[in-house]
């Protein structure tokens, strides 16, 4: 085989790649912000269960968290299906980390800004969403940039819970033709191509948040 | 109907689990140090004024850090032997995980360097230091403390990744925990206990970044 055949036969793998991706950062993102954002109210007891859940995630491997999700789970009669584990653990685990950029990126955010809303009268929400996010969102774009591309670089792990992604596609290949050099070659090529866009576009989006630059 | 948690397997299993512990520490010390030399190798390179050596290597660092180490390690595990290299899955671990934290640790490195005043190399200069000698003893010195919480960091990552190298069938905690599961179909006491040992020894390993990073800067601040 050649290698533009070994590649177009790994590219079945490539949607579900893509899905696990796209799933996974979705629930990354909106666990960083929600939680961190809560981390940074006065509230006690919602910190410290939210201080948990970013250790424990943080504290230990993905790779374990998945076969945790995965094995464990069936015990409590959670039938969770590959894919849903996928996204869980990597979605969970990424949250985790998105939290701790998004909480010092809103830590960074100047004093002064603080008072200034205060001195208009502008509190809560409305202060959160106009005033502290926009200027935190702009530090947070080059973190978000990195752990994007760890999350698809993390994606190949879900190939040992039976999901049929690129790398499993891969190993079925080498076990069928053990053509080893082709297969793994091609398949580094891929993972190389997929986060491209992805590096690409943060870049941009990174650019043009940074109009909001105090 | 089974119980879910059974602490008196988990008794049993735990001796098991924590003989192969010396394994997974083991082989995040060593790819630790790999790292940690390919990195200051590869941040020194980079500064080269030779622009198509800079090329060729940011490039490399490129590719190395934008493909999974999954695929990384399949690759030093189930090519080079096809080259004549046949290599242990400790020495594969250890060599895939090193490199492709090198990667990482150079950019760290870089940081510290460009934080050198210009001042310093120019005092160098003038001293009449050789080119090694105001890299070792001018620049490395005063680069490597302030960046010394970062490279920790690096370390605890690394030792997190480390489970990942159970695909190429070093037999470390998680693999441990997996073929005792499959033995005796109670996954849930070992995949908890490796959970626990990671996050303690994760806590115990930060703990330590942190006095060593204080140590350091006390000893190197100016």
């Amino acid at each position: 085989m050649s290698i533009v055949e070994v590649g177009t036969f790994l590219l079945k793998g490539l949607g579900t790649t893509l899905a696990t991706v796209v799933a996974a950062t979705l629930l990354a993102l909106l666990l960083a912000f929600l939680v961190g954002i809560l981390r940074t109210t006065r509230w006690k007891i919602l910190n410290a269960i939210l201080a948990i859940y970013v250790e424990v995630f943080r504290g230990s491997s993905v790779l374990v968290q998945l076969f945790w999700i995965y094995f464990v789970f069936p015990f409590f009669n959670i039938q969770l299906s590959a894919y849903v584990t996928a996204v869980l653990a990597i979605g969970l685990n990424y949250g985790a980390y998105g939290s701790e950029v998004v909480r010092s990126a809103i830590r960074s955010v100047p004093k002064t800004q603080l008072e200034a809303c205060a001195a208009l009268n502008i509190n809560g929400f409305l202060r959160m969403r106009r005033v502290v996010l926009p200027q935190a969102i702009v530090v947070m774009m080059p973190s978000f940039g990195n752990l994007q591309i760890e999350l698809i670089k993390a994606t190949s792990l879900v190939s040992m819970v039976t999901l049929s992604d690129l790398t499993y596609y891969a190993t079925v290949l080498n076990n069928r033709t053990m053509q080893t050099t082709t297969i793994y070659l091609a398949l580094l090529i891929i993972y190389y191509l997929v986060t491209r866009p992805f590096a690409f576009g943060t870049k941009k989006l990174e650019k043009k948040l940074s109009i909001w630059r105090a | 109907m089974k119980k879910i948690w059974s602490w008196s397997f988990a008794a049993e299993i735990f001796p098991d689990i924590l003989k192969c512990l010396p394994v997974t520490v083991g082989s995040t010390l060593v790819a630790f140090v790999v790292a940690a030399l390919v990195g200051l190798v590869l941040a020194v390179l980079l500064q080269t004024k030779i622009q198509w050596l800079r090329k060729i290597l940011l490039v490399l660092v490129d590719l190395i850090r934008s493909t999974p180490l999954l695929v990384q390690l399949y690759v030093i595990y189930y090519v080079l032997p096809n080259y004549g290299l046949l290599l242990t899955p400790f020495v594969t671990g250890v060599i895939g995980l090193g490199i492709h934290y090198s990667t990482y640790l150079s950019e760290v490195y870089r940081s510290g360097i460009d934080a050198i005043p210009k001042g310093q190399w120019e005092a160098a200069d003038c001293l009449g230091l050789t080119k090694l000698q105001t890299w070792l003893k001018v620049v490395i010195p005063e680069a490597i403390p302030p960046i010394l919480p970062v490279i920790g960091n690096y370390l605890i990552t690394m030792f997190k990744e480390t489970p990942i190298l159970s695909a190429i069938s070093l037999i470390e905690i998680l693999q441990e925990a997996k073929i005792l599961g499959s033995r005796s179909f109670r996954y849930i006491e070992g995949f908890t206990i490796v959970g626990v040992l990671f996050m303690a020894v994760s806590l115990v390993a930060s703990f330590i970044v942190v006095r060593v990073t204080t140590i350091v800067t006390r000893k190197y601040s100016m």
